[in-house]
């Protein structure tokens, strides 16, 4: 009884406030970063049952080792030919990441997204799922539609909300929408994609189609309910949906103790709800790929779902809003001990034999013209600096399939405000 | 000061006057908020009264509620309006509805602090208004200012108040007020009466509106952003309006737009959130109830239209100097 044991011989209790290791100023060592050597982990039979490796959502699997061989089970044994078309979709969206973030800067568009270090999450997952596959992004996985082949002007496009703008002006830049390219319309409310993928997934599965689904959040994402709604789904139906989080390290201001990264790994979320967990070197565009294809393929068999943790990290800002200076050590990003993701899949090709320093230079160069010129073409249907490019009336389009009378009304409405008076939304471009 | 500075400085004085008094929410802690409005209260008042929290609107919520429970006074922080919707259940079925299930006994004593309203190229998921949801639910006070004065005075306030609030920050007139033209120059508030903020502890009782402009011709009532659009419309315009800043939607000044109706004969009501079921819609009846045989002419409503907030039509949608000056012919025509 609580009276029997008087409170005041008890010791007080105290609350614990996750703290990361290094603030401005600070000098960093990354030393106590658990890295175990490339090729160590071992690799299930895709058959297998999820309890019999949760080992594998505690380390890291990894392929390339720090000379830049590929080694271990994990190894997928791409031809020299897929590895360069790899190494190019990831340099191609390092370049576009520049150029747009530079674009956002000279003010013609409100907003942008980097995804520099981690270009080796998305652009390896690309290359391992089937082009009809359902993804389910956030908004940090451009490297999607860019491995895909995606048209870069459209993209742009849609950054400057412009004419040629497919989603009409209506979503903040990088919200893409692709659905030709399986790629699924980007909310900005985090997480909400994930139970949707599952419910995308399991009506696959309850048609009898081939295709599964593939979703992506952050760390820091993880701690909304939609994440664990979507886990509990996809355990219950053995939904064939591939869980991608992506550990960059960083949610804005907060790392990654403040979802739950000193308890245990992200990975480990899977253990759980009996779902198969991979914890993988996300720098490390071979790891990534592997882990994506053996997914996919436990999805393909009816195995059910699997969750991947991508350890990485987040190199620049979280967005143009974002100015990193402010909470993290500046040392981070270049000690961060799992390198940089082109650097790694650029050295492999060069120790096979399949690539060289001249060639890449080359090649970035190239990008950088491909960008540049792509850059051009999209601002020829104008920037969000000048003003609107849409007709005004689209506003009410897409609420619903048929305008009601009340939307009817407002929009009359507006349209007699710009009779009224060119104010406020004088067209410029 | 500025808006922000204001809302920083009201925590800052009632977490020194009281211990039980904490901060959380995403960013808030080390960082100091997105907005920068939590800025150096770590520092000063410590971790564990000023932290961050996981990702997760439900989860911070449903954790003030708890909080709220033992005793203490949580002010958690929603990063931005449009990621209440998370956290809905926590606040209409749980924080709104304690004191009155349990007859007393446990009691919710939080204040929801969030950034909202558009206007400042945020796209339809860091741009809206959803204060009618809150408004519709019985058992949460709903508070928004329009100046960095109020926001201090009421903000302390909702504090101390021992009921659920919710306070909605017009992110678009935190640094200055808004004239509602998007392409001139931005004004400051060291330039403005209500940006001449006292360093020290005052309030501003929960539930009184207040006149900003004394008038005869027509009563406007409005709140945040808007009234400062509707201000410079009306100054514009020559129109001798009288407006009314309501300050907080719950509970709502009824005295005050009574009289202001009854005297003037005619209402307009403005607000920047959607128009079906917005709070606009519950004004509008109030007064019709209550002020009917004084109208002179219908009451006209002016509102954000019935779509998601678009990205680069923001302006066509925003209620802007046009659709107010629309308004303003249209309730004067017979005057
Ligand atoms: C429901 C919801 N809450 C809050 C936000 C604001 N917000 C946008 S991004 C972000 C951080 C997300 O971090 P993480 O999931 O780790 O992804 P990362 O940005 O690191 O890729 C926050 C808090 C949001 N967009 N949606």
């Amino acid at each position: 009884m609580a009276s029997e044991h008087p409170r005041a011989n008890l010791q007080p209790l105290t609350l614990h406030i996750p703290e990361p290791k290094f603030r401005p100023g600070d000098a960093v060592d990354f030393a106590d970063v658990d890295v175990p050597p490339a090729g160590e982990a071992r690799r299930p039979d895709t058959a297998d049952k999820a309890s019999d490796f949760t080992d594998l959502a505690y380390t890291l699997v990894r392929v390339l080792d720090d000379d830049g061989n590929a080694v271990g089970p994990w190894d997928p044994k791409l031809s020299p030919d897929v590895l360069r078309r790899m190494l190019r979709s990831m340099a191609l969206l390092r370049a576009f990441d520049e150029r747009m973030f530079r674009a956002q800067r000279q003010g013609k568009t409100s907003f942008y997204m980097k995804a520099l270090g981690e270009e080796a999450v998305a652009v390896a997952a690309a290359y391992a799922l089937d082009y009809e596959d359902m993804c389910f992004p956030s908004y940090r996985q451009q490297g999607l539609l860019i491995a895909r082949g995606w048209s870069l002007v459209d993209m742009m496009n849609q950054i400057y909300s412009n004419t040629a703008d497919r989603l009409g002006g209506k979503q903040l830049p990088i919200m893409y929408s692709v659905k030709e390219a399986g790629f699924f319309s980007i909310s900005g409310n985090l997480t909400t994609q994930y139970p949707q993928a599952v419910g995308w997934a399991m009506a696959s599965a309850a048609k009898g189609d081939t295709r599964i689904a593939a979703t992506w959040c952050g760390e820091g994402s993880t701690a909304e309910g939609d994440f664990h709604s979507a886990c509990t789904f996809a355990a219950v139906y053995r939904a064939p949906v591939i869980f991608n989080v992506v550990n960059n390290q960083w949610a804005i201001s907060s790392f990654s103790g403040f979802a739950g990264a000193e308890a245990t790994t992200f990975a480990a979320r899977a253990v759980g709800y009996g779902i198969a967990g991979l914890r993988v070197d996300g720098n490390d565009a071979l790891a990534v790929y592997a882990a994506t294809q053996w997914a996919a393929e436990r999805a393909r068999t009816n195995q059910g779902p699997t969750l991947i943790e991508h350890f990485t990290y987040r190199a620049e800002g979280h967005s143009t809003s974002d100015d990193p200076g402010q909470y993290r050590s500046e040392g981070e990003p270049n000690a961060w001990p799992l390198g940089d993701p082109i650097k790694r899949l650029k050295d492999h090709l060069i120790v096979i034999g399949e690539w060289d320093d001249e060639r890449h230079a080359a090649q970035d160069k190239e990008l950088a013209e491909q960008v540049k010129a792509a850059q051009k073409e999209a601002e020829k249907n104008g920037i969000l600096g000048h003003g609107l490019h849409q007709p005004l009336e689209s506003l009410f389009d897409g609420v619903f399939e048929e305008l009601p009378w009340h939307l009817k009304e407002q929009r009359q409405q507006m349209l007699d405000e710009e009779a009224a008076s060119g104010r406020p939304w004088d067209r410029k471009a | 000061m500025n808006m922000i500075q204001a809302i920083n400085s009201a925590m800052d004085i009632i977490m020194t006057r009281d211990p039980d008094v904490i901060v959380m929410g995403e960013d808030v802690g080390y960082f100091g908020g997105v907005f920068r409005a939590t800025a150096g209260l770590q520092a000063k008042h410590g971790k564990t009264r000023v932290f961050d929290t996981p990702i997760t609107e439900c989860g911070i919520i449903g954790v003030a509620v708890g909080m709220g429970a033992y005793g203490l006074r949580p002010v958690p922080e929603i990063q931005f309006a449009d990621y209440i919707y998370p956290a809905l259940d926590q606040l209409v079925s749980e924080a709104a509805r304690l004191r009155y299930r349990s007859a007393g006994e446990f009691t919710s004593p939080i204040t929801v602090r969030s950034p909202f309203g558009g206007g400042i190229f945020g796209g339809q998921t860091h741009s809206q208004s959803p204060e009618g949801l809150f408004t519709h639910m019985s058992g949460i006070k709903t508070v928004i200012p329009s100046t960095p004065y109020d926001a201090k005075g009421l903000l302390i306030a909702a504090i101390e108040d021992n009921d659920p609030t919710l306070f909605f920050e017009p992110k678009r007139i935190y640094n200055g007020p808004f004239d509602g033209y998007w392409d001139r120059p931005s004004q400051n508030w060291s330039k403005h009466p209500a940006g001449e903020v006292p360093t020290g502890y005052y309030k501003i009782e929960l539930g009184k509106a207040k006149i900003v402009r004394a008038g005869e011709a027509l009563t406007i009532l409005a709140y945040g952003t808007m009234v400062h659009v509707c201000a410079a419309v009306v100054a514009e315009a020559g129109i001798d309006a009288e407006i009314v800043d309501l300050r907080t939607l719950v509970p709502l000044d009824i005295e005050t737009i009574e009289a202001s109706v009854k005297k003037t004969g005619r209402c307009m009501i403005v607000h920047e959130a959607t128009r079906t079921s917005g709070f606009g819609a519950e004004l509008s009846a109030i007064v019709q109830e209550r002020c009917f045989y004084h109208l002179e002419a219908p009451i006209e409503r002016v509102t954000g239209f019935d779509t998601p907030y678009p990205h680069s039509l923001e302006w066509a949608y925003f209620p802007g100097p046009v659709r107010i000056g629309e308004a303003l012919k249209k309730i004067m025509k017979d005057a």
